[in-house]
């Protein structure tokens, strides 16, 4: 069942240029679905449009059978639908982390009792148990963007929208957001929309859209996105290594499989060059 | 810059720590109400202040709060401490002068004593607040306490919830403003020589740059509270409520004892 219908959807900032272009697709309930593009492609207004911040100019985005447009199903369409920004020190509200979680079941009404409950919930879910007590700013960036996480998890969401939440982020702190994402969707199966613009994050990804001025302009599995080495190249993007790598390869005459992901299947498809 | 503390908050776990903060911002008022109800005729007088000194060091005993501490929070005052009370010393012509002539009159210098103790255990006693109590506790304190305005329409969540983000981003701002002041240093930027303009002037470039990101700062901020829902006091719950204990009405006591001691002196 699809849980975001985005139909013809453009949508522009000042009425010349539009951010973006007539996209459509779906997202099944329970997918993980990746976004890339670079800089100036449209993908962070299109986060924006998930969760009604936005509202589109053309076309509509249905989210659990609500259009984004009623202006009075907003809460209920932001509570279904969680957006994690790209800066965590401007989407903390409180110095404390608790009471930061607190902030968005405080808002929708969540009773005292059960606000614990859900405190309890996120913070195991993003494995900052320990740091309930303390303030955001002692924290690592990848910490304060688990907080951030948590804190769109108390609201219980059926999807979560990741608006480039890696991008400020060290590896490490890269690496422990995927797998707090990856982990969500799949043990608690909740959607994930994962907007970014590296590569390399799109691998665990059920399905990828490649965005370009607004426009898809490749959509398919990684594995089939990844074969189009050229096409991603022309649109300002780059392959993960190991992609990257089969890629030359194969340019230089050594005949590597294609639509190769990570370094371990790298590493089978030459074993078995002999 | 990371362990800048706003305010002088002195973690501790002791008594008053664990009083409720609107209780403590009552009796911090009480207190200086005592100060200031310390009668102001004769030298004999002065004894009225006595309990409040011994006040003070009571309740940085029990806080354990060293001394020495409470006595430093007075540092940022003292230049306007001395000089009111020298204003008194040479400027006071009532009374008689404590020699033939002389411009120094006897009131003159009661006068100075006065304002000088007044003034010194005012702060001090305002430091224990700011040194037993975090600056959330004492914001959601004063949230609490302006409820009953909520009658003539204050809007006191919004109002408190602009001072906790206010004290949320002072350590952000803090770091930012460290970053660009390296990042105008290393390209040739001079902040430490010149007369006092100058030097203001060299603060622009720190300035400016610190105001727009600010600004981004708050649109960025405003869209996550939207996308986590927010939508002003209406029909929100609170997480975090504030229980009064024996230790608050123990401390109640005490200050009144206070009070009473200071009529009666």
């Amino acid at each position: 069942m699809s849980i975001i219908e985005v139909k013809n959807v453009s949508y522009t900032y000042d009425k010349t240029k539009f951010a973006v272009k007539n996209v459509s697709f779906d997202v099944k309930e329970g997918e993980y679905v990746a976004i890339i593009g670079h800089n100036g492609s449209g993908k962070s207004t299109l986060a924006k449009l998930f969760n009604a911040l936005f509202v589109p100019t053309n076309g509509e985005i249905i989210v659990d059978g609500i259009s984004t447009s009623q202006k009075d199903k907003l809460f209920e369409i932001r509570k279904k639908v969680g957006v994690v920004f790209q800066n965590p020190d401007n989407g903390i509200v409180a110095s404390i982390v608790e009471d930061d979680i607190a902030f968005g079941p405080e808002n929708i009404g969540v009773k005292r009792e059960e606000i614990g409950e859900r405190i309890d919930f996120a913070l195991k879910t993003v494995g900052m148990e320990k740091f309930r007590y303390s303030s955001p700013d002692r924290l690592s960036g990848g910490q304060k963007q688990r907080i951030a996480i948590a804190g769109v998890l108390a609201l219980k969401p059926k999807v979560i929208v990741l608006d480039e939440s890696t991008a400020m982020l060290d590896p490490k702190g890269r690496q422990e957001i995927l797998n707090v994402v990856k982990k969500l969707n799949k043990e608690q199966g909740v959607t994930v929309i994962a907007i970014t613009h590296y590569m390399d994050e799109v691998l665990n990804a059920d399905k990828v859209y490649v965005l370009d001025e607004g426009e898809i302009a490749l959509q398919g599995t990684p594995r089939e996105i990844f074969k189009e080495g050229a096409k991603i190249k022309s649109i300002g993007l780059e392959l993960p290594l190991a992609s990257f790598i089969a890629e030359k390869l194969r340019q230089a005459g050594v005949p590597v499989k294609d639509g190769i992901l990570d370094k371990e299947e790298l590493k089978g498809a030459i074993c078995e060059l002999k | 810059m990371k362990e800048f503390s706003f305010g002088s908050y002195y973690p501790e776990n002791s008594f008053v720590h664990k009083m409720d903060a609107r209780v403590k911002i009552l009796l911090s008022i009480a207190y200086i109400v005592a100060v200031f109800l310390v009668k102001n005729n004769t030298w004999i007088n002065y004894l009225g202040f006595v309990p409040c000194l011994l006040f003070v060091i009571i309740v940085a005993v029990v806080s354990k709060i060293p001394f020495i501490k409470v006595v430093k929070s007075i540092k940022t005052i003292i230049f306007f401490v001395i000089l009111s009370a020298l204003l008194q010393i040479f400027f006071n012509k009532s009374g008689t002068p404590l020699w033939k002539n002389g411009f120094i009159t006897d009131k003159g210098l009661y006068n100075a004593g006065y304002i000088f103790l007044r003034i010194v255990l005012v702060v001090m006693g305002a430091s224990l607040l700011t040194f037993t109590t975090s600056p959330v506790e004492i914001a959601d304190g004063i949230e609490s306490l302006l409820t009953p305005l909520k009658l003539i329409k204050f809007p006191v969540h919004e109002f408190a919830l602009v001072m906790s983000i206010a004290l949320r981003f002072i350590p952000t701002l803090l770091d930012e403003t460290d970053r660009i002041i390296k990042a105008q240093t290393s390209r040739g930027a001079d902040f430490n020589s010149g007369n006092i303009f100058k030097k203001a002037k060299a603060l622009i470039p720190i300035l400016i740059p610190l105001l727009i990101s600010s600004f981004r700062r708050a649109d960025e901020l405003a869209d996550a509270m939207d996308a986590r829902c927010y939508a002003g006091s209406k029909n929100r719950t609170k997480y975090k409520k504030m229980k009064l204990s024996l230790r608050d009405l123990i401390g109640t006591l005490f200050t009144a004892l206070l009070i009473v001691g200071v009529c009666f002196l």
